[in-house]
């Protein structure tokens, strides 16, 4: 297996991008990507979508895009794994550069979540559950994500301002992140006071819905100098699932598919949960951040809330966990975000952050979960140069 | 929902018929290829009782289409008397008088219309025992 | 009427919504008087059934509960038939759903049957004909209504929602009978008394009308028809269980006949419940069978309108004392109970226009 590095990288600012198709908000990131890198030309592109099938009546993303970006008759191809379908790109991606089987590959997501009006949206997010067995009741992405919350609140009796506390964080790094989609600062009353959504889950518990893309190159490490001034190297990376029904769970309160995906990744990195300067992490909800904070290693099970009280998870504490805001309040484009999370640890990695940038940053992880937990993705960036 | 896919599952969603792993004991539902315990691929049928506590519960204020209607309804997650659990929804209480873990037991109820002139989908809910 | 083969009742269930709407809370948004109603009507309070509620459900947890009563797997009832006027759908039988539901499914009869408030003693009319024939061992017949009554029309006060279910089987086959037939009357003619139109939402009735020439001439002649042939007099019952639609009615058709006021108020539910359509005097009977002793003779005088009554006799045997118990009962649903405003009423009903 050769190792792969990341090239370079490109992304939208998330938003309700009314105005641009799903082929050119890709191809707006592609380009930027391409951009400076003096490769010869893509042999694949990887890319993920979830709703594009419902919301734009769009399946052969990949033909798609690849026929829009230029780059025809190159390998082209959709992965999907519902809200984990970035990571899962990312996977794909780095096995095809490591196997050998090709050298510069283009990975990457894009959503339109607002080509779907109000019910459709949810409706088409709401199938990465259990059609026959949740979805059939009438739950969604957010009533069964409701449900681990309660129960996680009334084990570890975490006060609820625990929770609201986490959303608080994650605007203030959102505030500096010129590519967010709600970039303000928001106060613990202001969660807490919200529209109840499925209790306890309150409208700012909530990963807003937005549309955007990212792409990301890669080629294999040895050959990285050739093509650009700076690189980071992806030293880890894994995938693993869980039950796709919450109730067949043995944990209701963990995430296995983040505890096995990251030990795999942790093992293949030849790092620990200690080594990591930034992670961007999957909190489509406040209490999905908690529990993968406490899966990823970051904290003990049932304590986040201590950490996070001591600061510990701020930029410039023990572990900056998203810095860019995350999926709270830098937006939650489906697909595309698990391919954010790796533009934006890269950035970090390569002292390119701006205003988000976490001092001394030398390893970073993604972790992007599908659905409810049913899968995560997780890979490990170390600076290169 | 389509007629076939609700006309299948009938039997599992009216009825609670599950599966049982022949070789561990295992009990599987919603059912499997291989037994989520031992990974044997030799399955038959179980029926799963029909009294439980309620694992954990939310109050759906927003439901996704085709639920307006019946807003707010709670859903939950039932541990069943043998371990068993399943999602769906709570019915005959109100959302303010729900606990975790109060016991609870299954009735046959109305789930959703497919409008006015699709076809009525039923399955087993459970309510507070009585 | 007897059919060839001796029937007994092998179980009984019932099964009524947890929601009521008192008649004071009607009348508050209709502008109207309570006191007609409670007083003269003699009714308090109606069920309401919950917005997840139908025909369908109330009769899948009645039959389960006769089920556990006859000690019956679901496979050994050879019918299944729903009797109601307010059935899911127009076109699709409510049997099917309630058989498949209950798991008595595929070798099965079923069908539903309408004729207002005597659908479900149709039903029972049948099982008796197709038990007592030989063709079958154990019949299901289920009375079940969630009838609306239009907003501010007198009907809205005491149309409620529930519904009984009635195992029939062979006598010579019952270890346990609950009570055997003696035997049952039909008497039908064309009288256009309350009815509903295939397109309207709620019935129309032709108030003052529904009386003499409809409950009355139809209930007391069954009646008398049925003592005439079975050489019976009121005094021979220690029950009298007739169709419900308010507290009024049925005692006084009691009083025509000959019966006493304590016969009949023991099985008079429609205060608590309101009137339960084609499960009206099926729900009386069974709350006459919750509390009954072997030896009583029961008399089940139902009434539909369009119109008709059907009337038996049952003797109670011992099987009600050592069955009883194993399905709560018809005062356990009644006591059951959270009152709800006009406005969830009207939301659960469907009455807002959404």
């Amino acid at each position: 297996m050769r190792r792969v590095a990341i090239l370079s990288y490109g992304l939208t600012k998330v938003e309700r991008h009314w105005r641009k198709s799903l082929r050119e908000l890709f191809g707006d990131a592609a380009k930027e990507a391409l951009k400076d890198t003096k490769i010869p030309g893509l042999d694949a592109l990887i890319v993920g979508n979830m709703c594009a099938s419902d919301l734009s009546d769009q399946n052969n993303i990949g033909a798609l895009l690849a026929d829009y970006l230029g780059i025809l008759p190159s390998t082209a191809y959709r992965v999907e794994a519902a809200c984990g379908s970035g990571g899962a790109a990312i996977l794909a991606a780095y096995a095809s550069v490591a196997s050998g089987m090709y050298d510069f590959v283009m990975t990457g997501g894009v959503e339109k979540l607002t080509d779907g009006v109000g019910g459709d949206t949810t409706y088409s997010l709401g199938k990465a559950a259990d059609a026959e067995y949740e979805l059939f009741f009438g739950s969604s992405f957010v009533s069964l994500n409701a449900l681990i919350m309660n129960h996680y609140m009334h084990v570890y009796h975490t006060p609820r301002e625990a929770f609201a506390d986490l959303a608080v964080l994650m605007h203030k790094n959102g505030a500096r992140n010129p590519y967010a989609q709600l970039p303000f600062e928001i106060t613990r009353e202001i969660v807490l006071n919200s529209e109840k959504i499925a209790d306890p889950i309150t409208l700012y518990d909530c990963a807003p819905v937005g549309d955007g893309a990212a792409a990301i190159i890669m080629c294999p490490l040895e050959d990285a100098p050739k093509y650009s001034d700076d690189f980071v190297e992806i030293t880890g990376v894994a995938g693993a699932t869980d039950t796709i029904n919450v109730s067949s769970r043995s944990d209701l309160l963990s995430l296995n598919s983040t505890v096995v995906a990251a030990n795999k990744a942790y093992k293949m990195a030849k790092v620990t949960p200690a080594d990591i300067d930034v992670a961007e992490i999957h909190d489509t909800f406040t209490i999905t951040g908690a529990l993968s904070i406490e899966d990823l290693g970051f904290s003990e099970k049932g304590k986040f809330n201590k950490l996070l009280s001591d600061g510990a998870f701020e930029p410039g504490g023990v572990v900056a966990i998203n810095p860019s805001g995350g999926l709270k309040s830098r937006g939650h484009p489906v697909g595309a975000t698990g391919s954010y999370q790796v533009a934006e640890v890269t950035m970090q990695l390569m002292g390119r952050a701006g205003r988000m940038q976490v001092p001394n940053a030398e390893v970073g992880l993604t972790q992007n979960i599908g659905g409810s937990g049913s899968s995560t993705y997780v890979a490990i960036l170390r600076r290169a140069r | 929902m389509s007629v076939p896919r609700y006309w299948r599952e009938i039997p599992e969603r009216s009825r609670l018929e599950a599966s049982k792993c022949t070789r561990c004991g295992n009990i599987i539902y919603p059912t499997r290829a291989r037994c989520t315990k031992c990974g044997s691929d030799s399955i038959g049928p179980y029926q799963l009782p029909e009294k439980g506590k309620l694992l954990t519960f939310t109050v759906v204020r927003n439901p996704p289409r085709g639920f307006e209607k019946m807003a707010p309804f709670v859903l939950g997650i039932i541990e069943l008397e043998d371990g068993a659990r399943l999602t769906t929804q709570i019915t005959d209480v109100m959302p303010g008088e729900v606990t975790i873990g109060m016991p609870v037991e299954a009735v046959f109820r109305k789930v959703s219309e497919d409008g006015d002139s699709g076809i009525i989908e039923y399955a087993i809910k459970f309510r507070p025992t009585f | 009427m007897k059919p060839v083969i001796d029937v007994a009742i092998s179980g009984w269930g019932s099964y009524i919504p947890m929601y009521r709407i008192a008649v004071e809370e009607i009348a508050r948004v209709w502008g109207k008087s309570p006191k007609h109603f409670r007083e003269e009507l003699l009714i308090d309070e109606k069920a309401v059934a919950g917005i997840d509620e139908d025909v369908a459900t109330i009769s899948v947890e009645a039959s389960k509960n006769a089920l556990s009563r006859a000690g019956l797997g679901p496979k050994e009832l050879g019918a299944v038939f729903v009797g109601s006027e307010s059935k899911p759908y127009a076109v699709k039988p409510t049997g099917t759903i309630v058989a498949e539901a209950i798991g008595a499914t595929p070798r099965v009869l079923s069908a539903d049957m309408e004729f207002a408030c005597k659908a479900g003693t149709e039903c029972l009319q049948c099982c008796i004909g197709l038990v007592g024939s030989g063709m079958i061992n154990y019949g299901l017949a289920i009375g079940a209504d969630t009838a609306q009554g239009a907003p501010a029309d007198p009907l809205e006060y005491s149309a409620g929602c529930g519904g009984t279910a009635i195992i029939v089987g062979r006598r010579d086959k019952e270890k346990e009978p609950v009570a055997i037939l003696e035997g049952s009357t039909s008497y039908v003619t064309d009288t256009p008394d309350f009815w509903r139109r295939q397109k309207c939402d709620y019935p129309s009735h032709a108030e003052a009308f529904t009386g003499e020439p409809a409950y009355f001439t139809h209930t007391t002649s069954a009646t008398k028809l049925l003592l005439d042939e079975l050489s019976l007099k009121p005094t021979d019952f220690k029950y009298a269980v007739f169709h419900q639609p308010n507290g009024k009615f049925p005692l006084r058709a009691a009083k025509i006949l000959g019966f006493k006021k304590e016969q009949v108020e023991p099985g008079l539910l429609v205060p608590y419940i309101g009137n339960l359509y084609a499960g009206s005097s099926v729900t009386g009977f069974s709350a006459i069978l919750d509390v009954a002793a072997p030896g009583d003779r029961v008399l089940l005088v139902s009434f539909g309108s369009g119109a008709g009554s059907d009337a038996f006799s049952f003797v109670v045997q011992e099987g009600v004392r050592t069955k009883r118990d194993a399905a709560p009962k018809v005062m356990d649903y009644i006591k059951r109970k959270q009152n709800i405003d006009y406005a969830i009423y009207a939301k659960f009903r469907r009455k807002i226009v959404l």
